[in-house]
């Protein structure tokens, strides 16, 4: 099997549409998402790339068009190589993409992932449920307009949520998130922790 | 005549094998010393509570060695590890699961207060969901922290009116 690069020439014939994604690492294009399927399954069966090694999604942000995109990472078994797949979905305000599972039945959960976290629907999706947050949960977390404290909400069940009036509040966010410092070889300076410490919950932050 | 009864000390013929003392005492020393902890076990912490359920540390030596896996048969609640919002409802189930007298140690930064968790998904203490006798610091502690918490639980068990609540209504 030819190298990962090597196929793009041959791969844009078939598809005119394509076009080359700026890549840091591994060879990867973009494609029109009615020709998505269609160019995985040709990766998938006539280049080798039988490997669906990630199945992610990019929020461009509130305003940005298109908004997101859906982003596959194929592994060739004979090539020893990555290939990236990334492609728009059409709509900002609800996108959706057609489903992969077809192709890969690795696809399911990582789907499912996508619906929970960025919104995205996949038609074709044999059970499209919430998989890491709770069903009945209002929100995608990882749009960029989510804040990581969280919004507030109700506990996921209602006959618990009945019993005591524990909400889903956001997380008090004094002195910011809690970051760990890489490179740090003193394991007490590399642990986690809020790196602002100007501000809390007493102390308002003050305005950049 | 009256015999003058000079003999102030426990007389075995007399008494038999009775030993006078408070039912409180009673109850509480039967309580404290066979504690059946449930493993609420969410995160790294319950690595650290097999750890001290194991030979070096060995929670049998305090009488908690009976880790229940059904809370029907439990009387404290180690909640060791991170509770996200997911998993809140079902830990409040499984502590109303619990028949009383029960106790809660939250073992662990985030089950105590979050930790490091200051997202939209973590709940933000485990006594927000239920009621909370002894906190441990740490992350995870070590298990000798957490043989501490059961020692503080079990001297706040021993102060307790156990005799009152087990004939009061509820």
């Amino acid at each position: 099997m030819p190298a990962p690069t090597a196929i793009l020439p041959a791969l844009q014939t078939r598809f005119p549409r394509l076009t080359l994604r700026a890549s840091a690492d591994h060879p990867a294009v973009n494609i029109p998402a009615d020709e998505a399927g269609a160019l995985l399954k040709t990766l998938r069966d006539e280049f080798g790339f039988a490997h669906l090694a990630d199945l992610t999604a990019v929020d461009g942000g509130p305003g940005a068009t298109p908004r997101f995109t859906v982003v596959w990472h194929l592994f060739s078994l004979t090539a020893h190589g990555y290939f990236r797949v990334a492609a728009h979905c059409a709509d900002d305000a609800e996108p959706a993409m057609p489903s992969t599972t077809p192709l890969w039945p690795a696809a399911d959960w990582h789907e499912r992932e996508i619906w929970d976290m960025f919104g995205i629907t996949f038609p074709g999706h044999a059970d499209l449920r919430r998989i890491l947050m709770w069903d009945g949960y209002p929100y995608h977390p990882l749009r960029k307009e989510f804040p990581l404290a969280g919004l507030p909400t109700e506990l996921p069940d209602a006959e618990i949520a009945a019993e005591i009036p524990t909400k889903v509040i956001a997380a008090p966010m004094a002195g910011g998130p809690f970051v760990a410092t890489t490179g740090e070889l003193n394991l007490g300076e590399a642990e986690p922790r809020a790196k602002d410490e100007s501000w809390n919950e007493r102390r308002e932050k003050p305005d950049a | 005549m009256v015999s003058a009864h000079t003999e102030l000390n426990y007389d075995r013929k007399i008494e038999g094998d009775v030993i006078v003392s408070r039912l409180d005492s009673v109850i509480n020393w039967i309580r404290t010393n066979s504690m059946w902890p449930m493993p609420m076990g969410l995160a790294c912490c319950a690595i650290e509570l097999m750890g001290v359920a194991a030979s070096r540390f060995d929670i049998a030596r305090f009488g908690a060695e009976v880790m229940r896996f059904s809370p029907r048969q439990a009387d404290c609640m180690i909640v060791a590890g991170t509770v996200t919002y997911k998993m809140a409802p079902q830990v409040r189930r499984i502590y109303d699961q619990m028949p009383a007298p029960k106790w809660v140690i939250a073992m662990g930064a985030c089950a105590s207060s979050g930790g490091m968790y200051r997202s939209y998904a973590t709940l933000q203490g485990v006594d927000r969901i239920i009621p909370v006798d002894v906190y441990v610091s740490g992350c995870p502690p070590r298990p000798e922290a957490l043989l501490d918490a059961l020692i503080r639980l079990q001297e706040k068990v021993k102060r307790e009116p156990a005799a009152q609540r087990l004939f009061q209504r509820t």
